[in-house]
């Protein structure tokens, strides 16, 4: 019992990601807003950018940027003094991609806004089984 | 890592997307989505990844709320969920 | 259809947190993630490019091939977004309205007839609202140094976070602050989308023509050690210099597409009033 509470705390962030990405999914599911989706499908996104970044992480490691200066030409560099910089890379482009990927989203749902007059998904099946 | 400040703002983080979906108000929603973003960012920039806290901050704390209250302004606030 | 939402994300998330069971300790430096390829990025990355910020080093230099189509996504994201929204069919409206600049006076045009270009007379819309005198001169001060902090981000991000992409984003919002505190179409005149459609092309073709450089000089693509010969530096701080033009380019992309994305988006592709 003791040995399961100490790995349920141990990796509680885990937990809180996946949290997250439950919440972001069951919004894009069930929300009947096109805007709600499109919020739920941005804290999807984020949590699983939460996650990668989450991975870098190295206990006693700094920010992965080198120490430099005068004097200090002949320092030698040790990987663990410093934390896993490839998954920030990864994600720091993810970020911006999403964000131009926002734009599309919110495009669409204005473009259908003007043909049907709302943004009720509901409402706009309805509208077009109608015709 | 302090751990926390790592607690309390992951359960920030949460509460600020309940609250994003939660709300009957498209704009109020798209204005917690910032704050989400934006605490988003400290937990990044306390786990060390300072260039992806940057981004978000630029990105997500202020370009995509913006995006989100223009397109909030040019349909409707209204929402029945 | 709430039922239905919950089950699958219920199933979803037992299946993760099942698979979550098996990751790694929190935060341990042995785990698979650290030790494969990330340790010769730590130790190598300065002596090999002499950038000390290693995410900069290989965003635009070890993954550059990555960076540039991630690029090219936010580019054609701006021209799908132009491509949905934008208004082509010029409607005619029933007047006009113009203001003189000095005074304030508004004078109405009817149907069909057109004020010559003057610099006295601005066109408005009928539902033109003077904007408001303190936002307008606050934003007055803060944009240049917005814009200035912009270009420290991108010439700076060798040696501190940052780089193109956050560069390009901010200068972005600075214009769009403009668009915000004065009004669409006045930020329209001082950046006009035949730029903004130029600037976003630009700054993809400046990434690629990076690329494209050092293929001429007989070396792979995007490999900037080769541009030694035509920048007069060693090839390590030709890397470094390489990095930056990248960076350059990917600011250029950057910032035009947000200020694209947010005409479109605000005016819902009519350019007449924004927010």
């Amino acid at each position: 019992m003791t040995d399961l509470i100490s790995t349920v705390v141990a990796k509680y962030n885990y937990w809180i990601y996946i949290t997250l990405m439950m919440i972001g999914l069951y919004a894009m599911i069930v929300k009947n807003n096109l805007v709600k989706k499109i919020v739920g499908m941005n804290i999807f996104q984020t949590a699983i950018i939460l996650f990668y970044v989450s991975i870098g992480v190295k206990k006693g490691g700094t920010i992965p940027i080198i120490e430099h200066g005068h004097g200090q030409e002949n320092h030698v560099v040790h990987a663990v003094d410093y934390i896993n910089p490839l998954p920030h890379v990864l994600m720091l482009t993810a970020i911006v991609v999403g964000v131009a990927t926002l734009g599309v989203a919110l495009a669409l749902a204005i473009k259908i806004y003007n043909n049907y007059n709302t943004l009720e998904e509901d409402e706009i099946l309805a509208q077009v089984r109608g015709k | 890592m302090i751990w926390p400040i790592d607690l309390a703002i992951l359960t920030l983080v949460v509460v600020a997307a309940i609250g994003a979906l939660m709300v009957k108000d498209l704009l109020g929603a798209s204005v917690l989505f910032g704050s989400y973003s934006f605490m988003m960012c400290l937990l990044w920039s306390i786990m060390g990844a300072v260039d992806v806290a940057f981004t978000e901050a630029s990105v997500g704390a202020g370009v995509s709320t913006v995006f989100f209250v223009a397109a909030v302004f040019r349909t409707t606030r209204r929402t029945r969920d | 259809m709430k039922i239905v939402g919950l089950i699958i994300v219920a199933v979803t998330g037992a299946f993760l947190i099942y698979a979550a069971a098996d990751f790694p300790a929190w935060s341990d430096p042995a785990s698979p993630a650290s030790t494969y390829l990330s340790p010769h990025f730590i130790e190598k990355s300065m002596e090999e490019t002499s950038v000390p910020n290693i995410v900069t080093a290989v965003l635009a230099d070890y993954r550059g091939f990555d960076t540039m189509f991630e690029t090219t996504v936010i580019f054609s994201a701006g021209v799908v977004c132009f491509f949905l929204l934008r208004i082509s069919r010029r409607e005619e409206p029933e007047s006009r309205y113009y203001r003189h600049v000095l005074t304030g006076v508004t004078i109405q045009l009817k149907e069909g007839y057109k004020m010559p270009p003057s610099d006295d007379f601005e066109q408005i819309d009928a539902a033109w609202t003077p904007p408001d005198l303190i936002v307008k001169t606050a934003c007055r001060i803060l944009i240049p140094f917005i814009q200035l902090f912009a270009l420290y981000v991108i010439a700076h991000g060798h040696h501190s976070p940052g780089g193109g992409f956050q560069g390009g984003v901010i200068l972005g919002a600075s214009v769009i602050l403009f668009a915000i505190s004065h009004d669409l179409r006045s930020a329209v005149r001082r950046m006009s989308e035949k730029l903004i459609a130029i600037l976003c092309a630009v700054g993809v073709l400046i990434y690629a023509g990076t690329g494209a450089l050092c293929l001429l000089l007989k070396q792979n693509f995007l490999d900037y050690s080769v541009l030694a010969g035509v920048l007069h530096v060693d090839p390590i701080t030709a890397r470094s210099h390489g990095i930056l033009m990248v960076e350059i380019g990917v600011g250029i992309a950057v910032l035009a597409t947000m200020i694209w994305i947010y005409n479109n988006v605000s005016s819902a592709g009519r350019y007449r009033q924004g927010l």
